[in-house]
């Protein structure tokens, strides 16, 4: 079965799908990168979604999913690239994806990544090693 | 209304809606539609196909290019035999899921497209027809 890479950059994970996912993906997906957060102790997910034509209600799921248990976990995830035609269908689709947080792009995604890594150790509210 | 083209397709697993998205996309492209309408069909397509197989047991996909004068629409027709709809305005609702979805199937792909129906009865199955006007 295929396989979506995850790779990891100092502390953050970095997922770029580049399929037509089918659900089981969508799901595999999502479990491996939990693991991946425990395992790596990353404190960002970016997922590049840029090459992905849809985005229906599953696959939004499994975004809003991501973030969540990423954010339990104490990991920050932002999804990148979406397409403008992506983003059109979805608000009327009514999925608003509230919870995830979005950047244009990888670079943009990655300085957000920082910037909120940043003041949460600056708040003290960081994790403690 | 002349059909100038159709085909039909199973809808019977998770493999099948993703061949379903790429054969709407085809047909969508083929019919001149813009980006954003061939995204907005192929979505709805998705969520009906994917109803089709979790609660209607799988199915079938009847999909056929349309042409009206200087118009061209893809029409879906989507059908199962399975256990039906038994509320349907319920159904219908932002929110409402019988299963483990986000309850935006149905009224989402509605919204997706400009030609929206849904028979179903109880033990009777369900067909959805959707079509999308460029």
């Amino acid at each position: 079965m295929d396989e979506i890479p995850i790779l990891k950059i100092r502390d953050c994970l970095l997922v770029s799908i580049q399929v037509d996912m089918h659900d089981r993906l969508a799901l595999a997906l999502q479990d491996d990168l939990t693991n991946r957060i425990v395992e790596s102790r990353a404190r960002g997910v970016m997922i590049d979604i840029s090459a992905l034509e849809i985005v229906d209600s599953f696959i939004g799921r499994m975004l809003n999913n991501i973030a969540g248990m990423s954010r339990v976990l104490d990991a920050v995830t932002v999804v990148v690239g979406m397409r403008p035609a992506v983003a059109i269908t979805l608000v009327e689709l009514g999925l608003t994806l509230t919870g995830v947080r979005t950047a244009l792009n990888v670079d943009k995604g990655l300085a957000m990544i920082r910037r909120i890594i940043d003041a949460e150790e600056g708040g003290g509210a960081g994790r403690s090693e | 209304m002349p059909v100038e083209a159709s085909e039909t397709m199973p809808v019977q697993s998770g493999d099948d809606v993703v061949r379903v998205r790429q054969a709407v996309r085809a047909r969508a492209v083929a019919a001149g539609f813009s980006l954003v309408d061939q995204t907005k069909i192929v979505t709805a397509a998705s969520e009906i196909a994917r109803n089709t197989v979790d609660y209607g047991g799988g199915g079938t996909l009847c999909l056929e290019v349309l042409r009206e004068g200087a118009r061209r629409g893809v029409r879906l027709t989507f059908a199962d035999s399975g256990p039906g709809i038994a509320d349907l305005e319920q159904a219908m609702t932002d929110g409402y899921t019988s299963g483990n979805g986000l309850g935006l199937g149905l009224s989402g792909a509605k919204r997706l497209c400009n030609e929206f129906s849904v028979k179903s009865a109880r033990d009777q199955g369900t067909i959805v027809t959707l079509a999308r006007w460029r």
